[in-house]
């Protein structure tokens, strides 16, 4: 009888697809930063100190994302300034 | 001018040197004059899959460094005349093999083989780049598991990007999915990730499956390259993709749970 409730057990969440989800969301993860130029680290690192001179942001407060399509390469910076601003000078 | 095809996989495990070894002999069977090199430098396993590791005395280390000549390192396989094989040398400097050595060695293999099977190591390191670098095709040996799959992946990465095809801006590698150790009542029972999943997710070429097979094993044991097995449900596979590779229209096998309707309702393990 253990056959007939393997069959219509596939219906439950399986561990099938759970693994297909998790690799999904994964794989999509990595192709991006895998495919990102070596130097965005570093180039996050030292725009977050030129900006730091000036305007007081935590480092959580720059981000730098690379995309790739067929045609172009795009090159997205964001820094997200605190509300109200204290200047520095 | 030979073919290249390397065997690779990033996770170790998943049938790389079975798969290098049944392909190598499905393709000098059909009649191509075919060599298959072990790039595996320290852990050289090949030779015990093709059973003639009591026959090897140099390998693919003394023909780079001028120890030896292509003639004397190759090995003749005892099944078939048209196979020969290329072992990995045991020695445990990393730095043995050189991109050079390797590319004089390829080019002079080109002149006289139809096929060139590069069998991989495991990993990142600089054998499996080595092993990757010069292929015109790669087969990604795959099993339905999230590492390996996972690895895979990245293994894709690596080959879009760091092989001399990239790097001298020619046609891509052609890349084909080769899944192995497939269960497909595992599959039907929602316990394994199906081919469709793994083909969606890798979006990959599918040159074939591989059914979970206790030959394999039987084929390791007695040296014996499984494709000879042609009883055996993974020996038909590997024949199949063989001929599928060479263009032959074959349909897929070993994909669909054996047991029909009743079977699947009253059928036991």
């Amino acid at each position: 009888m253990s056959s007939l409730l393997d069959y219509f057990k596939i219906s439950k969440t399986s561990s099938a697809s759970l693994a297909k989800e998790r690799l999904q969301i994964l794989v999509a993860h990595e192709r991006v930063s895998h495919n990102q130029p070596s130097y965005l680290p570093q180039l996050q690192k030292e725009l977050l100190e030129v900006i730091q001179k000036y305007v007081n942001v935590d480092k959580d407060a720059i981000s730098v994302s690379f995309e790739q399509d067929e045609h172009q390469e795009t090159l997205e910076l964001n820094i997200v300034l605190p509300e109200h601003q204290t200047r520095k000078f | 001018m030979a073919r290249i095809i390397v065997v690779t996989s990033g996770k170790g495990g998943v049938g790389k040197t079975t798969t290098s070894a049944a392909i190598a002999m499905g393709l000098a069977k059909k009649g191509h004059k075919t060599a298959v090199i072990d790039f595996d430098v320290g852990l050289r396993n090949l030779d015990l899959i093709m059973g003639c590791e009591r026959r090897v005395v140099y390998d693919f280390v003394n023909v780079i460094n001028g120890e030896a000549s292509l003639n004397q390192a190759l090995i003749k396989d005892k099944n078939c005349n048209m196979l020969y094989i290329l072992p990995a040398s045991q020695t445990r400097d990393k730095d043995a093999l050189t991109q050079e050595g390797v590319g004089k060695v390829l080019e002079d293999l080109s002149k006289d083989f139809k096929y060139i099977v590069c069998d991989s190591p495991a990993g990142i390191e600089k054998g499996a780049h080595l092993a990757m670098y010069f292929a015109d095709d790669a087969f990604v040996v795959t099993n339905p598991e999230v590492s390996s799959v996972r690895d895979s992946d990245r293994m894709l990465g690596i080959l879009a990007s760091k092989s001399k095809r990239a790097e001298e801006n020619k046609e891509p590698i052609k890349e084909y999915l080769l899944l192995t150790r497939y269960s497909p009542e595992r599959v039907r029972l929602g316990e394994m990730l199906s081919v469709d999943d793994v083909q969606e997710i890798l979006s990959l070429h599918l040159l074939g499956v591989i059914p979970e097979s206790k030959s394999v094993l039987n084929a390791s044991n007695s040296g014996i390259p499984v494709i000879l097995d042609e009883k055996s449900d993974a020996g038909q596979a590997y024949s199949d993709i063989v001929a599928r590779y060479l263009g032959e229209n074959k349909p897929h096998r070993f994909i669909d749970d054996k047991k029909g309707f009743f079977g699947k309702l009253f059928g036991s393990k």
